[in-house]
Order: structure tokens, then C-alpha cells, then sequence
């Protein structure tokens, strides 16, 4: 349990967001030219980190908003939150 | 070192214990309906279980929304639990596919096989698929009825459709 600083709303509850799991998974550009097992990387295919991830959540009982987050899986503590299409803070 | 991805994400599963009560539940009751299971210790204790945070996580605790889902899930099938104490609450992180079915399958490496990815599936499928691994491993193919749980299905795409199923306690 923790709280997330939603980059609209500030402080809230973890419980008032559904998690999108990892972020900056790039679409592919010619989805129709790619190989059965690329498109098992794109869409099953995780980091699944323990440690500092890169994730998208959504305020889903509050403003609804999409945005990204920087969190440590070891821990839950969260390093950064930014908006979608911001570049991360930290690398 | 061997270079083989797994679609596997990783998130804490909880369980917890109440106060010790006189017996009121000789079995296990678990219901897909509202989504938990009890059943009660030798020492009396109720155990009760439902399932994972949202999100990956090694933290080994799980959230209190999670609990909270939980108790209120066992309230509905047993409203006089109402008043029980919860003495002691734990996570463990479970891996769990994308199609949330376990994989039991050989692999394109020789001599390596998995048997993973069962998420909140548990110890009651044990023996079974033992039985079914020990088979893929002494044939180097799989049994009839763990063909469909092989690794290969997430590359073309044949998912194990049974997620209303496996993606609750049982």
C-alpha cells in the first residue's frame, strides 16, 4: 500500500489506481510486416523488474488520466511521476 | 545465459489468518462468484486468500485495498465471520502468464523444460501436473493433456482461453 502523486490531482491512495503495467512499450510502426515472434515480444514479453521500473498507471477513480511512474518493485517507494509524452526524469 | 524470455510478471499474493474459533468449516470453500477461499487450521484459524495486487511487485506483503476485497468476499458467504479478528496477514510473489494458465512445456533448448507461470493456481494441481512434467521430461513430449500449456503458445498465439477460471483462487 502506498500513495501515488498523481501528476493532476496530487496525493492520493495507491487503491484509487489501476496499474498499465510497463511503460514506453513502442507500438510497432508496420504492424503487418512483423514476425509471429516479434509480436510476442510487443505484447507478452516483460522486463518484470525487481527494482526501479518504468510503468504507467491510471487514475482510474479520480481524474482518469493516464500518466507514468517510476517505481522500486523491491520496495514500492516511487521515484518520479510525469505525464505521458514527458520524457522520464530519471534515467 | 541461455537467452529464453519468459512472459512471466511477478506479483504479491496474500493470505491471511484469523483468531482461533471452535470448528465451523471442515473443507475448503473457495467461490469464483465473489472471488476467495477459506478453510479452517487443526489450531482452529481460518484461512483466507483471494488474489494478487495489480501491479508487479517483490515486496512479499501485497496492499490493504487487496484485504479489504478480500474479507469482504468471505462476508458475503459467511456474514457471521463479521466479527473474527485477523491476527496475522502475509504476501508471496507468485508469476503469472499473460493468459494467467500455468506453462508445463519442453522448450527449444535441449534437456530444458518449464513448469511455471502458475500465478494463483496452487498446490492442488500439484501432484497432476508433476505427473504430467516428469511425463514431458521422460519423453521429451508432452502429454495430451498439457500440449496446450506449452511455451510456444504465445508466439502463435494459441492462449490457454480458461482465464475466467484460472485467474481466481482455487
Amino acid at each position: 500500500m502506498f500513495l501515488i502523486n498523481c501528476p493532476y490531482c496530487g496525493e492520493r491512495d495507491q487503491s484509487e489506481f489501476s496499474a498499465g503495467g510497463e511503460a514506453h512499450i513502442v507500438r510497432p510502426k508496420q504492424p503487418t510486416e512483423l514476425s509471429d515472434d516479434q509480436w510476442a515480444e510487443f505484447l507478452f514479453m516483460r522486463k518484470n523488474i525487481k527494482g526501479v521500473q518504468f510503468e504507467r498507471w491510471n487514475h482510474a477513480h479520480g481524474c482518469r488520466k493516464w500518466f507514468n511512474m517510476v517505481r522500486d518493485t523491491s520496495n514500492d517507494k516511487i521515484h518520479a511521476v510525469y505525464k505521458m509524452g514527458e520524457k522520464p526524469p530519471i534515467k | 545465459m541461455v537467452d529464453l524470455k519468459l512472459p512471466l510478471e511477478s506479483k504479491p499474493l496474500q493470505a491471511l489468518v484469523s483468531e482461533p474459533v471452535k470448528p465451523i468449516i471442515d473443507t475448503v470453500v473457495m467461490s469464483n462468484a465473489v472471488h476467495a477461499y477459506v478453510s479452517q487450521s487443526d489450531k482452529g484459524e481460518l484461512v483466507i486468500g483471494a488474489g494478487t495486487d495489480a501491479y508487479v511487485s517483490y515486496t512479499q506483503r501485497g496492499s490493504h485495498d487487496v484485504v479489504e476485497g478480500t474479507l469482504k468476499a468471505i462476508l458475503e458467504l459467511y456474514p457471521i465471520f463479521s466479527r473474527m479478528k485477523m491476527l496475522r496477514q502475509w504476501g508471496g510473489i507468485v508469476d503469472i502468464c499473460p493468459d494467467a494458465s500455468p506453462i508445463i512445456s519442453k522448450t527449444h533448448i535441449k534437456g530444458l523444460y518449464f513448469n511455471c507461470g502458475w500465478g494463483t493456481g496452487g498446490f492442488k494441481a500439484t501432484p497432476g501436473s508433476g505427473d504430467l512434467f516428469a511425463h514431458t521430461i521422460a519423453n521429451d513430449e508432452p502429454h495430451k493433456l498439457n500440449a496446450d500449456f506449452n511455451i510456444n503458445r504465445f508466439v502463435s498465439g494459441d492462449l490457454v482461453d480458461e482465464h475466467g477460471a484460472a485467474a481466481v483462487a482455487h
